[in-house]
């Protein structure tokens, strides 16, 4: 850290770097804040409306920014700064210490939640959402952090579980928690049926392939229509009840029988605590599948193929176990949330929702489950919170939305995640098995797998 | 001795026009340390990854006999299953440890198909049986009975990938025995060893050859390994085999002494 200034000479080749980083920040701000396509509303249709000031303003603050950063900032012999400087933060998630206190603190948490006074039906709803995407984050991290198999279509098992619930519900009757390992099964055979040719692809193959099969599912349900309705989705799908007393004002309801003024809140805090149930189920079977031989397995396939088959280990059944145990857990998920909406189409399966899936897992880390929930809190509450964020109106002016910065501060996100901890908020590895004490690999030694 | 424990009749492999082994026929026998020796691209590590099933050959059978009689042909098994059920186990030019994982976990995927019977396909694993706890118990200590052996046990926690190089060859050579091979195969165990290392590893096979009744099949250039511990040599030289016997028989073999340093006209 250098507090005097730079003396000229050396404040040249500065100059030059801002200059270059400016030019380049003017052609990329070109077309997206330079210039805007505005409808006139007569007959020319749309016109080009030029936004100088706002393109100067971003070039100039661009060009600010980047002198601060030559004359303040430590690396002035352009390399960069050692990755292998854990900060307090760092250090606080990746010690296994606080894992083990962290982890019961948030359990607590989770249950005491709907109770708590601040705890609306829109809190309720979002803590749902929030623990959904973990139970998924949980889930696809056997595929993507234990086995090291790229997966871009995972939504596809949510897909088939939601599905399944869906016409098993309404065609045979069948209750929730029939439904459940019925969902989780089918959702684990898909798993196999996807695994199967993808058995001898790698990295970005396996990427590709596994994308495809994630719209494969999507288009298939969109157009077989006589039997999954088609956009039209399957509506009236029969909500789980408890053990079989409907949350409604009937007499056999749920608050008529427990003496309870009827509230809807009641659904909602049921459904809070199926979701919270399945996730714990998802924690302790995913926790103890990686200390298992089979896990070990999925393991040493990510750090290296060919060693395991050289100690006999078939990889074949290897990953299909891993893809359909990772595509099981989507199943259940989706069931619950098939049985959550009561509703289901198409569109709730897009490729955001695998991207949105496979972020929590990279930004939470790939072998830690405590990285995907406070990743899975900040992916999916945050882009709640933005929505809170109306009081900014009174800086902006009433036009100004911010939740349209979702995807712009994503992004910032992801870019910073990329920077300061490129192997997810808890990189460390803890190993399954130990002889005298457990000490946590760190990131730098881990294979991240090639497919 | 009635069946050698490894027979590799008329071995051929081909890649396209290139033969890069041809018509090899040798014998690996019982406690005995066998080694492979020539010059480079004489095909012995392709003739190795024939063996061991990472290359299905072209020609030529490998069979191998248990003690108990029973036979495998090598050369039609997958790779995997050349060392599940016909115990075969190798280790590789360019270490392959699971660097990430620590020496004990190693040492315990070593271990798999038999734990994961063990934990009955895992269900026995999920609920923590019993037997599935003696299992995970005894596997430990196979697993430290093999870190003592090769004087690594302060170093059981810590990731493979963090040992020291020597560390890093025995830890393969003791993963490969945790799958408890009668035969196992070394792909230059000692390159890239110091002296003293080498001298260590010595001891480590011989010992392993005494006590452990297993075969041994190794590719090795450095000398001094091979005189000093092969029970019997094999020399190949472009594809072909040029000598085989002791080691004294083959450091005197004409052939032999053509192919490393060439031959005065006169």
């Amino acid at each position: 850290m250098s507090s005097q200034l730079p003396t000229l000479p050396a404040l040249l080749p500065m100059l030059k770097r801002s200059a270059i980083a400016t030019i380049i920040a003017f052609f990329l701000f070109l077309p997206t804040l330079g210039i805007k396509t505005a409808a006139s509303g007569g007959v020319d249709g749309l016109f080009l409306q030029y936004r100088w000031s706002g393109l100067a303003i971003a070039c100039g603050l661009i060009f600010v920014a980047r002198m601060a950063m030559e004359i303040f900032g430590k690396k002035q012999d352009g390399t960069s700064k050692p990755a292998a400087a854990p900060s307090a933060l760092v250090r606080f998630f990746g010690s296994a210490k606080i894992a083990k206190t962290v982890g019961p603190v948030l359990l607590v948490f989770a249950i005491v939640f709907p109770f708590l006074p601040f705890s609306d039906r829109y809190i309720l709803d979002l803590g749902i959402l929030i623990i959904t995407y973990v139970m998924l984050g949980w889930g696809l991290q056997i595929v993507v952090g234990l086995a090291g198999l790229l997966d871009l279509g995972y939504v596809a098992f949510y897909a088939v579980g939601a599905y399944s619930y869906a016409l098993l519900s309404i065609h045979f009757g069948f209750g929730f928690w029939m439904c459940l390992p019925l969902a989780g099964l089918l959702a684990a055979t898909w798993g196999v049926i996807l695994g199967f040719p993808v058995l001898r692809l790698r990295g970005d193959y396996l990427a590709i392939v596994t994308l495809a099969f994630g719209e494969i599912i999507r288009v298939v349900l969109l157009n077989w229509r006589g039997f999954t309705g088609g956009s039209n989705g399957l509506s009236s799908i029969p909500r789980p009840s408890f053990f079989g007393l409907p949350f409604n004002q009937e007499p056999g309801g749920f608050a008529a029988t427990f003496g309870l003024e009827y509230s809807s809140m009641q659904r909602i805090v049921f459904l809070y605590f199926l979701i919270l149930a399945l996730a714990i189920f998802t924690f302790f079977v995913t926790g103890r599948l990686r200390r298992l031989p089979i896990g070990r397995a999925w393991e040493a396939l990510r750090e290296d193929e060919i060693a395991c088959r050289s100690l006999g280990i078939n990889t074949v059944n290897t990953k299909l176990s891993a893809f359909a145990i990772g595509a099981m857990f989507g199943g259940f998920a989706g069931s619950f949330f098939a049985a959550k909406q009561a509703f289901v189409s198409p569109e709730s399966f897009n490729f955001m929702e695998s991207a949105t899936i496979l972020a929590i897992v990279v930004l939470g880390g790939m072998s830690s489950q405590l990285g995907v929930v406070f990743s899975a809190i900040a992916m999916v509450g945050g882009v709640e919170l933005l929505r809170q964020l109306q009081f900014l109106k009174v800086i902006f002016g009433p036009d100004f939305d911010p939740s349209q910065l979702r995807l712009l501060l994503f992004g910032l996100a992801m870019v910073l995640m990329m920077l300061w901890r490129p192997r997810g908020l808890v990189s460390t590895r803890t190993p399954t098995v130990f002889l005298k004490d457990e000490k946590t690999v760190s990131a730098a030694m881990i294979s991240q797998g090639r497919g | 001795m009635s069946q050698p424990l490894l027979a590799v009749n008329q071995l051929t492999m081909r890649f396209g026009g290139l033969t890069a082994v041809d018509a090899v026929s040798f014998d690996v026998h019982r406690e005995h340390i066998t080694a492979v020796i020539g010059p480079n691209g004489a095909g012995k590590t392709t003739a190795f990854n024939c063996i061991t099933g990472f290359y299905k050959p072209t020609e030529g059978q490998i069979v191998l006999t248990h003690a108990d009689d029973r036979q495998f042909e090598l050369e039609q098994m997958e790779d995997f299953r050349i060392s599940q059920t016909a115990k075969v186990a190798r280790t590789f030019q360019n270490i392959r440890l699971f660097g990430g994982m620590t020496v004990l976990e190693n040492l315990m995927i070593a271990q798999h198909n038999h734990l994961m019977k063990a934990s009955l396909y895992t269900l026995a694993g999920i609920f923590n049986m019993p037997s599935y706890q003696r299992a995970q118990k005894a596997a430990k200590e196979k697993a430290q009975f093999w870190m003592d052996r090769i004087g690594i046990t302060d170093r059981a926690d810590d990731p493979a990938a963090a040992l020291p190089y020597g560390d890093q060859r025995r830890l393969e050579i003791a993963r490969a025995m945790c799958t408890d091979p009668v035969l196992l195969c070394l792909d230059e165990p000692a390159a890239g060893l110091n002296p003293r290392e080498s001298e260590e590893l010595n001891a480590l096979l011989r010992s392993i050859r005494d006590t452990n009744n297993v075969g041994v099949l190794l590719i090795e250039h450095d000398m001094s390994v091979v005189m000093e511990i092969s029970d019997h040599v094999i020399v190949l030289d472009y594809g072909r085999k040029i000598s085989d016997g002791t080691a004294t028989q083959v450091r005197n073999d004409p052939a032999v002494i053509k192919a490393y340093l060439g031959v005065v006209e006169d």
